[in-house]
């Protein structure tokens, strides 16, 4: 396959002009049918070839053109999205080349999501059934276009890697031979998706299809894109959020080789050069006084405050099991404990950028996002433009983890560009993206659990404070003060609870933006339960694993990842002096992991994880090879966050700038990760975030494994760890 | 000022201040984007090139400290054959995700294997520790790099 188009159609004029009716009908919350229907007979030929829908595009030449609904941030979706296609299409990977969806709410919307976006570790389930109903409904048509060619039944033809066959006689077709007269018939009505035992490359280790450019500098990300002309810029918004400039010296700066321009907006000021050396000494030589505003005295300890007074008050309930209250009061041991989770950066490897070039009414937008839509809807807004005259190019992104799905860049680039004269690359610098960033919430806890004589969970109950990114994000899905998000983890838990009461209180930190960051309401909810049920085991003193299993007896795919990842990992192995191992389990994003970690606490108190073993039920897979890729990422994304993820505010400002105080982990930290996948022949299950949320509490719990004492905040602090 | 300097073979002259960081000289002024940035600081590795074979971050060498060295970039580290052992065993390995580091670390690992034909898991870890992956492929990239050595202790 060749990845030849990096950017987009910037609105699909290509369907829309040629008249096509969506379809895409939303009932119950999934796609019925994720196809287009021609309009008018023959529309849907043409010299582009057989248009059946919105997701393929064939030529006369035979060339499989797939538009990809969902982005490609690394999670390998631009592999397994196309697998879905060619498994029903019946044309093999090496055939078809990808193309970026343009912004299109209705033709590329998230079923399940509500909005384009790719998000919540959820583009595989979205697409699950409409794209194999896409790839089939078009074999079906060149089936029949062959067959009505051939004046033979269609069912006596057969496709096969991009031909339709005709067995007894031999005679076959290549698709291209076939779209002139495919496009002229109807979409058929039903279509009948393989079964599983037919699958010939669902559940096979698909190579990616992305990856030969990312091995010779040949991709091309938002922040490469270079139209003719390009000026560079960067900036420095305020150090303080909600905080605005006062003044601006740049007499120093005008004079500075390569700089052209100087941008001054309310809130931040731009530096435009010919190359962004010369933009960041631009930057540096300006003198900007800031009018911060009401947050300059805003310290993390006053949100963490905030958040300790909002726990003791009530809140809506997410779920209720049985009676807590009277189990608590009955319950022979009663254990509580309050636990903090930090502000988080999302410190992708390619720094924020967006190229804007504004012009005569019109708006050209050349970035990496998640979500296209928003980008194109905010950019006209901040461009004061219709929506139809913003073109937006996509790209593939340099590391996502939610915070491309946010727009705020792309606006910030369109206020700069419409001071200028010609296209400009805004590029964040590093310290610009983490300080300027939108952070994963600051949340805490206050959890509590009475146990009956034998030590069992009588009684649970959690009320936790923070903010909620859907209910800014996603209005419409935040409901009764609750949303899917923030609560997914701590409700609905694996193990069987008789009694369990959860309540969640919205409270948005004053003075720092929040935003989805890879497993979000999970990152938070399954450290706390996952620890908890820990801190349970240890009060009843019994084994973490044994507690956990006791509690799974209605839960046969819990307990077989559990069971799965304590064999692998040896569980009850005796370990070095100062090492310990820990368990977690989870069920997020639709699918079940169980972790082992295994670390070593040195006597600096630094701790060091050696191995980390997975055992995973995601349902079906479809590409082995990148479910095991993305839970080596997602643990090293959770090590990281245990070991160092914090964002701390001080006089309004964020404290961490570049990767020497906001640390991510390096390759001699990095554990030996080790996947096991139990077979599964459920729907598929989310991937990107699972191994992320459970790694951190398996850590935690190894750490308590080998110290005797509970982290109950993260990141974990290595002083408290001193021998 | 002007400055002429060899990159991949290539002489390429090009006018900026003499303190100007090679990488924005690659990337804005000659348009190789194949080398990206990542944190401006030689903090991350993303900016990786070589100079006369050493690996060196770009984001912090400036264009009038070159002089008459070699710079490769990724977009030539292909015709070298530890670049190319790399580059391949990259691909059988499957280490990429965003990608977006990729370059850097291959800058590294072939700069690496070019002059350690057996590197050990100690040696992986100091040739490589300075170079960041956001998405976590450090599995993946050790694996890679003993599997580049590998084949070339079999093709001799």
């Amino acid at each position: 396959m060749i990845f030849d188009r990096t950017t987009s159609h910037s609105s699909d004029t290509r369907l829309s002009r040629r008249g096509f009716l969506v379809s895409a009908a939303m009932t119950g919350g999934s796609l019925v049918i994720g196809l287009t229907l021609p309009v008018e007979e023959g529309s849907a030929a043409g010299a582009e070839g057989f248009v059946p829908n919105a997701f393929i595009r064939i030529g006369h030449d035979s060339e499989v053109v797939l538009t990809m609904p969902y982005v490609e941030m690394g999670q390998g979706t631009y592999t397994s999205i196309p697998m879905l296609i060619a498994e029903e299409l019946e044309v093999d990977l090496k055939q078809v080349r990808l193309e970026h969806a343009p912004p299109n709410e209705k033709l590329y919307v998230n079923p399940l999501l509500g909005v384009q976006a790719t998000g919540n570790s959820n583009a595989i389930r979205g697409a699950w059934k409409p794209l194999r109903e896409a790839g089939a409904a078009a074999r079906l048509m060149l089936i029949e276009a062959a067959a009505t060619r051939w004046g033979l039944e269609a069912k006596s033809c057969h496709a096969e890697a991009g031909e339709v066959i005709h067995g007894p006689s031999g005679r076959r077709l290549s698709y291209g031979a076939l779209v002139a007269d495919a496009a002229r018939l109807q979409l058929p009505t039903n279509v009948v998706l393989k079964s599983p035992a037919e699958f010939k490359l669902i559940g096979t280790p698909a190579k990616r299809l992305d990856a030969a450019g990312k091995v010779n500098g040949s991709v091309v990300y938002g922040i490469d894109a270079r139209p003719t002309g390009v000026k560079i810029a960067t900036l420095a918004q305020s150090p303080v959020f909600g905080g605005r400039v006062k003044s601006v010296d740049d007499s120093a700066a005008k004079l500075l080789n390569g700089v052209r321009q100087i941008v001054r907006l309310d809130d931040a000021v731009a530096v435009v050069a010919d190359h962004m050396g010369a933009a960041k000494k631009g930057l540096e030589a300006l003198r900007i006084e800031w009018d911060e505003g009401a947050n300059a005295a805003l310290a993390t300890e006053d949100v963490a405050r905030e958040l300790e007074q909002a726990i003791l008050r009530a809140g809506p309930v997410a779920q209720n099991i049985g009676d807590a209250g009277q189990a608590m009061a009955n319950a022979v041991t009663r254990i509580a404990a309050n636990y903090h989770v930090p502000f988080l950066a999302h410190a992708a490897m390619e720094p924020m950028n967006c190229t804007v070039h504004v012009r005569g009414g019109e708006c050209e937008i050349w970035l990496g996002t998640q979500a296209i839509a928003r980008v194109q809807a905010l950019a006209a807004k901040a461009a004061g433009l219709p929506i139809e005259k913003v073109i937006v190019h996509n790209h593939l992104i340099g590391g996502g983890f939610g915070r491309r799905l946010e727009a705020d860049g792309a606006v910030r680039a369109v206020q700069i560009a419409r001071q200028i004269d010609g296209p400009v690359k805004v590029v964040w610098t590093r310290e610009e993206d983490i300080q300027h960033d939108m952070y994963r919430p600051y949340w805490v806890d206050r959890i509590e659990a009475g146990l009956d004589e034998a030590g069992r969970p009588v009684a649970w109950t959690n009320r936790f404070a923070g903010s909620s990114v859907i209910a800014r994000y996603l209005p419409p899905a935040f409901n009764n003060g609750l949303d899917p998000d923030t609560t997914e983890g701590a409700i609905d838990l694996v193990y069987a609870l008789p009694n369990l009461h959860v309540e969640y209180v919205r409270v948005e930190p004053p003075g720092i933006p929040t935003a989805f960051w890879r497993s979000v309401g999970p990152s938070h909810n399954v450290f706390v339960t996952e620890s908890f049920i820990d801190e349970l085991a240890a009060a009843a003193k019994q084994d973490p694993v044994a507690y956990r299993r006791a509690l799974l007896h209605h839960n046969p795919r819990a307990k077989a990842v559990l069971d799965l990842a304590a064999e692998k990992a040896g569980w009850g192995a005796t370990l070095p002096k100062g090492w310990g191992r820990g368990i977690a389990l989870q069920n997020v994003f639709g699918s079940l992991l169980a972790q082992v970690a295994e670390v070593e606490i040195t006597r600096d108190g630094s701790v060091r994880v050696h191995r980390v073993v997975c055992a995973m039920d995601c349902g079906t897979v479809v590409n082995p090879d990148t479910v095991q890729a993305q839970l080596q990422s997602g643990v090293m994304f959770g090590v990281t966050a245990a070991l160092y993820g914090e964002i701390t505010l001080k006089n309004g400002r964020v404290q961490q700038a570049n990767f020497d105080n906001y640390q991510v982990l390096r390759i001699n930290e990095a554990p030996a990760v080790e996947v096991h996948l139990v077979k599964s022949a459920e729907p598929p299950g989310g991937m990107g975030e699972a191994g992320t949320s459970g790694i951190v509490p398996a850590i935690a719990n190894a750490v308590f494994a080998a110290t005797g004492k509970r982290l109950r905040k993260m990141p974990i602090d290595p002083h408290s760890l001193k021998a | 000022m002007g400055f002429t300097i060899n990159i991949n073979g290539t002489p390429r002259s090009v006018d900026v201040d003499g303190d100007t960081p090679l990488l924005w000289v690659l990337r804005d002024v000659l348009g190789m984007t194949g080398t990206k940035f990542g944190c401006g600081q030689a903090l991350c590795g993303a900016c990786t090139v070589h100079l006369d074979g050493s690996a060196i971050r770009s984001c912090i060498t400036a264009i009038d400290s070159i002089g008459d060295s070699k710079v490769t970039t990724i977009e030539a580290i292909g015709a070298t054959s530890a670049g190319e052992l790399i580059q391949k065993a990259w691909l059988d390995r499957e280490v990429a995700q965003c990608g977006y580091c990729q370059s850097g670390q291959i800058m590294s690992a072939t700069a690496l294997l070019a002059t350690n034909p057996h590197p050990t898991d100690a040696d992986i870890d100091d040739a490589m520790s300075g170079n960041i992956c956001r998405c976590g492929t450090y599995v993946r990239i050790r694996e890679a790099i003993k599997v580049a050595a590998q084949t070339r202790v079999k093709e001799g």
